[in-house]
């Protein structure tokens, strides 16, 4: 009898090419994926030392992060110096044989959005890409995770890393989610309870009913902020919805191939008795609606909740960190969330782009407005997306509702020198992150659902989805 | 790269937890596709004045004169999260940091570290306060000594700690070494090792 294992042990044993001595292994990388923020300084760097891509067909790359969204774009980009990372990319993801999602590709999309579209991601595959928000793909039962341009140029050149072993985290989500309240409520409740470092240099394993019974897309939201636990990664264990999900995919095996595929695909879960590091378990049913009121994705709160005091954070914040966050943020503690007025409202990233979320945000906007003065955009995922969308009529809901409705791509979840919001404009965002000046200089982030982020828009201040037909 | 031996330094204070990468090189700092050209970026929305201005900040340590010539930031936990980007190691390294002493790192975060030989090295809170404290008595005279053969930070009040790395780690910095030249050593073993994949995974290699 061989010990029992967990999902991340089985995984890690098939791709260990090598221990190296130490508490490094060498091991197998199945995909990497590159985008046009620092795809071309990898290619670049693999170029001037002379060596090469060992295995060009597994390697893929998007056009996401400095791309414009506006309709009608082409290379010129409002981020000043941005064509040149589109060129330069292009020409190196040519040069070096990778299949490349560009500008006008109807697969054209943000990476971790087409990387599941494509069927590029698959259960048990290792996969890497230097953006911090790889982990997303662990939902399809993959192990994946983000490094940075140097650790890329390695995986380009060998097929492998050289990686420490993490240590491996279960959480566990019993119960059922209540109506209104989505993976990314999940994902900040999370975050909320274990802070921004409570996951650190970890794999984490989500499962539970709670998870089993997330759609695909859900799950992909709840593994894309496991970066914002400080984890090395996170993973899902795949079941029928993700064969479901990936079947027919472009990339995705066929055939007899995808049968065998298949049969592995479902042995791939942790062993009953597996020993984890640590495991945590939570009630999906005390989960709500979820928003942040500071500069850290743990700084959430439930959205009917009040800015905390001190005392309340003081386990995971400093006190420093904490005023810096109500000064930055223009908020004070006993502040309900509901009153603060809003400036704009996005829909749009790596997190919450998919079709299931427009669907989701669509039915809130469906016969109402964005309330005056608020400039609401959203940003489909991928071109795809779009496209489905607009066979559904979603973009004439957010169209007739007052949104923006643009081309894909990673837009304004980051302030890259081009399009921003204002400075102190207080911005509901379905993307990732609420750090000091990321959306904009000065700009204040306030981190929550779609569904959250157009009633907020309907309402003109952060406002819970549950209660807009009241 | 530099091998990191022994480093006898000026250590700058920034002790704020979740310092994130975009607070490090904002990302409308990164202008080219290149490593290069990154140190005038580095935290730039604390250390000037205005967005893309480069009028110092009186208040931010940088700008500090006495914290004149830094190698060794003193930092917050969870040190570099937030986004994958290199960049800002590639800016720390070029602004002439060496070290960063914090109680818990990004793992992207110390990983690109690592690749770049700068020396990412956890340290607890006490201590770390306990150096920024004997530190501001005169930064340039009261200096950081940190020793990675023996494991071990000391302080200028004779404060002392050591400090976890694993061997290879270690290794690659004390002899500044090239990771993708290492693997390269194991080529034939990968070459291998995929080639009897292929057999039982075929849907992989593509």
């Amino acid at each position: 009898m061989t010990a029992p294992k967990t999902l991340f042990d089985i995984l890690w044993a098939e791709h260990l090419v090598s221990p190296l001595g130490g508490a490094d292994s060498l091991i197998l990388i199945d995909r990497i994926w590159l985008h046009e923020r620092t795809g071309a300084v990898a290619l670049r760097g693999l170029e001037a030392a002379g060596r090469k891509v060992l295995s060009p067909g597994q390697a893929f790359c998007a056009m996401d992060h400095i791309v414009d969204t506006l309709p009608g774009r082409g290379d010129a980009t409002l981020m000043p110096t941005g064509t040149a990372f589109i060129t330069a990319t292009r020409e190196a993801a040519r040069a070096a044989n990778i299949t490349l999602f560009d500008i006008g590709d109807e697969r054209q999309g943000i990476t971790h959005v087409i990387s599941p579209e494509q069927g590029v991601v698959l259960p048990g595959l290792t996969l890497i890409c230097p953006d911090s928000h790889t982990c997303t793909q662990g939902a399809l039962g993959a192990l994946a995770w983000g490094v940075g341009s140097s650790e890329a140029e390695h995986a380009l050149a060998t097929s492998t890393l050289r990686v420490r072993k993490p240590r491996t985290l279960r959480i566990e989500v019993n119960g059922r989610l209540g109506a209104g309240v989505t993976a990314k409520d999940l994902a900040l409740f999370v975050l909320s309870q274990i802070s921004s470092s409570g996951a650190a240099g970890q794999m984490i394993e989500y499962c539970g009913e709670a998870i089993s019974t997330l759609s695909v897309e859900g799950r992909m939201t709840l593994c894309n902020m496991a970066t914002e636990l400080a984890a090395f990664s996170a993973i899902i264990a795949p079941d029928d919805a993700t064969l479901d999900y990936l079947h027919g995919r472009p990339f995705a095996p066929k055939g007899p191939d995808w049968d065998r595929a298949a049969q592995y695909w479902r042995g791939l879960r942790s062993h009953d008795d597996a020993t984890f590091g640590r495991t945590l378990s939570f009630d999906a049913a005390v989960v709500s609606p979820t928003v942040t009121w500071g500069n850290s994705p743990q700084h959430a709160i439930p959205i009917d909740a009040f800015v905390p005091t001190f005392d309340h954070v003081a386990h995971y914040d400093s006190r420093e960190s904490y005023d810096r966050a109500l000064a930055y943020m223009d908020v004070q503690p006993g502040v309900r969330l509901t009153d603060l007025k809003i400036d704009a409202a996005f829909i749009g990233s790596c997190t919450n782009s998919r079709i299931s979320d427009l669907r989701a945000a669509a039915g809130v906007l469906k016969d109402r407005k964005v309330a005056p003065g608020v400039r609401a955009i959203c940003v489909p995922g991928s071109t795809a997306v779009k496209r489905q969308a607009e066979a559904e009529g979603l973009d004439r809901i957010f169209t007739a509702a007052g949104f923006e409705w643009r081309e894909s791509g990673c837009s304004m979840c980051f302030f890259a020198g081009g399009e921003s919001f204002g400075p102190q404009e207080r911005v509901v965002s379905s993307t990732n992150r609420n750090f000091e000046s990321r959306q904009g200089p000065g700009t204040r982030s306030h981190l929550a659902s779609p569904q959250t982020v157009a009633a907020s828009a309907i309402a003109g201040r952060l406002a819970d989805p549950r209660l807009l037909d009241a | 790269m530099t091998p990191f031996t022994t480093l006898d330094g000026v250590a700058a204070p920034l002790i704020r937890p979740n310092i994130d990468t975009d607070a490090i090189i904002p990302s409308r700092e990164m202008k080219g596709v290149t490593k290069a050209g990154l140190s005038d970026g580095l935290f730039a929305g604390w250390r000037y004045t205005e967005v893309g201005g480069r009028t110092p900040r009186a208040d931010f340590v940088l700008n500090d004169s006495a914290y004149a010539g830094a190698s060794i930031l003193l930092a917050g936990q969870n040190f570099g999260c937030g986004s994958s980007r290199e960049h800002a190691v590639w800016a720390l390294a070029e602004y002439g940091f060496r070290a960063v002493i914090a109680p818990s790192f990004s793992p992207i975060f110390q990983q690109n570290c690592l690749r770049n030989g700068l020396l990412a090295a956890a340290a607890a809170p006490d201590f770390i306060a306990e150096l920024a404290a004997g530190v501001a008595a005169g930064p340039q005279d009261h200096r950081v000594h940190i020793d990675l053969a023996a494991q071990t930070i000391l302080g200028p009040g004779g404060a002392e700690a050591r400090f976890d790395i694993d061997d290879e780690a270690k290794e690659m910095l004390l002899h500044g070494l090239d990771a993708i030249a290492l693997t390269f050593r194991s080529l034939g073993a990968i070459e291998a090792f995929r080639a009897q994949d292929q057999t039982r995974r075929p849907w992989v290699y593509l």
